[in-house]
């Protein structure tokens, strides 16, 4: 059947239970009840530090056929998820579901497990190089299943997603289990997704390389959730953690796209005291971050809130008065880390409360205004940033959805051409994000407005920026770069994509 | 008419260009070209199409092109093709 | 009225950045193939920037600067590009006006061989020597196919044996004389470039002051440049006000037919009209002339 972006989403996909078609943004309503670990109980004075991984494995009751989940808070410099699947795996437990809430370069380590059937289904936000191949051929018994943050969070807890252990990388323990990011030598921040693990899985295993006396201050992940402990030598490479403060950009295009996408948001109606803004870490996000800045300075403009994945443009914007307050689910760099240890305008959050469609109300839909990039958009505003142009995972949908659906005005930024790639085609090869749900995109060539969004087209007449149709910016990137020629799929499904709300939005299938 | 009588090469690495190694071969072998390139799944025929077109419209029917392609546009490879043959071939009478 | 504010030089051997030359804003796009090309590359480049000129459509002044034709490789670039009708061919180290003479001439034979109309390519030079500076007023009205004339940076200190100040002493001769020359044949003087892409602080500086000199342009080495120059020549919201007032005085006039212009009782000099028509121009290409009349 054609689903709502006018994808062919087959009615029944071996490997996924109870297939359903995305429909619009908001048009799957849920019903039922939210699900929960198992009852935990714990007597007092009972020990729960273990002396190795593989105890904690014994302890958690890990079986074939379990489902296990780690966090990527320690980006490409994470060795918990890599060490607990080699013990696994010596112990000869099979058949596993790993459901990280990413996976990064760094884990590539782990493909003999999925060779080897230690491994045989994979629920992630994204992959990359060899393990992003892998994921794409088609190998693996069940489709891997892609997620938006907001998505994971929701399929946690509504039991879509059922976590039998979750291993949590804890940069600061103590010996009763509570938990936060913020010190040790492995601090990473906020440990926002693995907030969602730690609260729904049956076990949780805390991994550390700072084990404290109790009790620890402040906590982040409460000893209620938490069953075992085991201290290590190192859960990370702080190199591979996180960077220094990143630079801006000097590369020109980056400076004339961040300017476009800054001139749009002033004249979007959107830029007013105390409007809340989400930018992303690319190198155009945080060029813009520093423009935005410029522009708020100028106009007496301070923002309510920032949100993200936070960077350093934000926490110099929170120090001087710019933002109110920050929510922070991810950290990119040391000044970020730091600031969320300082600043009590610095606020820690779970998935669940930066995305989940499916609650209260996630923070992103209070949110104004969302800087995103993209690997493709095409002509009815899709974006694509889970495929690459041979069509093989190299990236996450990450927030992605989440935040252009949240947010008032969602902007897209990408170079029109990367090398000899268009962005703007005429069909994606993977649809990640509705195209319904992002409102403008910005290129070095041209800035398109969603047609859905009139009143933004009327707003941005007087802004000083080249402002065209889809199409023409679509046409101009094919006449520097030609029509790509379609890429060749078989019929097998690899992955599916599914969208916040858990309907599927896209399949992908394995390249011929 | 021309005739590749010496290896050359012409272009760069970098992003954005291509490098193009022609070397001669005997003319019953005709015209082989050896791409790689980061879009070759998209842009492959194309790309050996202008390779193609550029050894035709110099009228050179035996060449061994080797290109290593780092996402360069129609324009680039024309380029560099031309450089490359000026750099190895010589005119003969037809 | 044609503006060259900026005038951004491009490496000719560089796809990347002769792909993307156009979408900064500079007035003027100068594709080199003199001094950022290196000698075994000289064919390279001549033949990426044809094919560059050929396939890609820019929206601004293109111009081309050639190896000088003295050396092996002027002749053949002239050859070359002149198929692809640039806007502009620079020539590098202008001494005396039969070098622009001579290339008056190839330009010509090669307008009539494409098609082109004739004189539609225009030519600017780069004086670079304490010659050329003396020859500049000859140099500049040597060709009707002239509209600029520029400074060379580094030769042109070397001839002079002096190197880069703060505050520009050892350009202030060169300058002064380039400006004379250039507003003497009513052709544009365009300023060298200032390397430091870092320093901006130095780089306002500089701009400002010869825009103060009478300069119409700066030569620039980095799009993070275009803007800055811009800014600098923007006039202000003052002055585009006054500029309004007088060329509705003086269209006025126009339509009463009088001779006399005057603006809140006072006569107004036909100069004063067209530096009007000037600061409108400037306002006018950063889209500041809201309303006023368009040129």
């Amino acid at each position: 059947m054609m689903n709502g972006v006018g994808r062919e989403i087959p009615e029944s996909i071996v490997g996924i239970k109870n297939v359903k078609p995305y429909i619009g943004p908001f048009s799957y309503v849920p019903t039922g009840r939210l699900t929960g670990s198992a009852i935990k109980v714990n007597k007092p004075r009972s020990e729960k530090v273990l002396a190795s991984i593989e105890q904690a494995i014994e302890a958690s009751g890990l079986k074939d056929g379990m489902t296990i989940s780690f966090h990527h808070h320690f980006r490409n410099g994470d060795y918990v998820l890599n060490m607990v699947m080699a013990v696994i795996a010596k112990k000869g437990i099979k058949d596993l579901t790993l459901a990280p809430s990413s996976l990064n370069t760094i884990n590539e380590e782990i493909i003999p497990y999925i060779e080897q059937g230690v491994i045989i289904a994979v629920e992630t936000s994204g992959a990359r190089g060899k393990l992003g191949q892998l994921l794409t051929s088609g190998k693996l018994s069940k489709p891997t299943i892609i997620r938006s943050h907001g998505g994971r969070a929701r399929a946690i807890e509504c039991g879509e997603l059922h976590i039998d252990v979750a291993f949590i990388g804890a940069p600061a323990c103590d010996t009763y289990g509570n938990i936060n990011g913020v010190e040790g030598k492995s601090a990473c921040g906020s440990l926002g997704y693995a907030m969602v693990d730690a609260a729904y899985a049956d076990k949780v295993v805390a991994i550390t390389d700072h084990l404290v006396p109790y009790p620890l201050f402040p906590i982040s992940i409460p000893q209620t959730q938490v069953d075992y402990i085991v201290p290590v030598e190192a859960i990370g490479d702080p190199k591979g953690i996180a960077s220094g403060a990143l630079r801006i950009s000097k590369d020109p295009r980056e400076l004339l796209i961040a300017q476009y996408a800054t001139t749009a948001i002033e004249h979007s109606g959107y830029f007013k005291q105390d409007y809340s803004i989400q930018l992303g870490s690319g190198g155009a996000s945080l060029a813009a971050a520093r423009f935005l800045k410029g522009k708020m300075q100028k106009q007496g403009i301070t923002a309510s809130f920032g949100l993200g994945g936070v960077t350093a443009p934000f926490i110099e914007m929170l120090e001087e008065g710019l933002i109110k307050a920050v929510y922070d689910v991810q950290d990119f760099d040391i000044p970020s880390i730091e600031s969320i240890k300082k600043n009590r305008n610095h606020q820690e959050m779970s998935a669940a409360f930066y995305a989940n469609p499916h609650n209260g109300g996630p923070i992103v839909n209070q949110l104004d205004v969302v800087i995103l990039s993209a690997t493709e958009v095409d002509v009815n505003f899709n974006v694509n940033v889970i495929t690459d142009s041979n069509g093989v995972i190299m990236g996450a949908v990450g927030g992605h959805q989440d935040t252009a659906a949240g947010a008032a005005l969602s902007i897209v930024v990408a170079p029109l051409l990367r090398g000899r790639l268009p962005m703007v085609i005429d069909q994606v090869h993977t649809v990640c994000t509705p195209g319904e749900t992002v409102d403008i995109i910005v290129t070095e060539r041209g800035v398109a407005v969603n047609p859905l969004r009139a009143d933004l087209k009327e707003n941005l007449k007087a802004a000083n920026i080249p402002l065209m149709d889809i199409e023409e910016l679509r046409n101009i990137a094919y006449e520097f770069a030609g029509k790509p020629d379609p890429i060749e799929v078989s019929d097998k499904i690899a992955a599916v994509v599914e969208y916040r709300d858990g309907t599927l939005i896209d399949v992908i299938r394995p390249t011929a | 008419m021309l005739q590749i009588i010496q290896p050359s090469q012409a272009g760069t690495v970098e992003s954005n260009d291509i490098l193009i190694i022609l070397t001669p071969v005997s003319a019953d072998k005709g015209i082989h070209v050896e791409l790689t390139s980061p879009v070759l799944k998209k842009y492959g025929r194309q790309i050996k199409n202008v390779i193609q077109e550029v050894l035709r419209e110099q009228g050179i029917d035996a060449v061994h092109v080797a290109a290593n392609d780092r996402g360069a546009l129609d324009c680039t490879i024309r380029a560099r093709m031309m450089t490359a043959i000026d750099r190895a071939a010589e005119e003969v009478l037809g | 009225m044609k503006l060259r504010r900026t005038m951004m030089f491009v490496p000719g051997n560089n796809p990347g950045m002769l792909i993307n030359a156009g979408i900064y804003g500079a007035d003027t796009i100068i594709f080199d193939l003199e001094d950022s090309v290196a000698l075994s590359e000289k064919d390279a480049a001549r033949h990426l920037v044809y094919n560059a000129m050929k396939f890609i459509h820019y929206s601004c002044e293109v111009a081309v600067r050639i190896n000088h034709i003295s050396t092996p490789f002027g002749y053949k670039d002239l050859e070359t590009i002149l198929a692809v009708k640039p806007d502009l061919i620079r020539l590098p180290k202008a001494e005396t006006a039969v070098d622009i003479e001579e290339i008056d001439e190839l330009i010509t034979a090669a307008e009539i061989k494409h098609g082109f109309l004739p004189g539609s390519i225009n030519m600017m030079a780069a004086i670079e020597t304490a010659k050329g500076i003396r020859n500049a007023y000859d140099i500049a009205a040597a060709s009707p196919r002239m509209v600029a004339i520029a400074i060379g940076g580094e030769d042109y200190l070397a001839d002079l044996q002096t190197s880069r100040t703060k505050d520009g002493k050892e350009f202030f001769a060169g300058r002064g004389q380039l400006i004379l020359a250039a507003r003497e044949a009513g052709i544009h003087a365009i300023d060298t470039v200032f390397g430091d892409v870092n320093n901006e602080e130095d780089f306002i500086a500089e701009t400002t002051r010869i825009k103060e000199m009478g300069f119409d342009g700066k030569s620039v080495v980095n799009p993070r440049q275009i803007n800055i120059v811009h800014e600098i020549y923007t006039p202000t919201e003052k002055e585009i006000d006054h500029a309004q007032r007088v060329i509705s005085a003086y269209e006025e006039s126009l339509t009463r037919k009088s001779g006399v212009v005057s603006l809140n009782g006072k006569m107004i000099d036909i100069p004063v009209v067209k530096r009007a028509q000037r600061t409108l121009a400037y306002a006018n290409a950063v889209g500041k002339n809201e309303g006023g009349t368009t040129l």
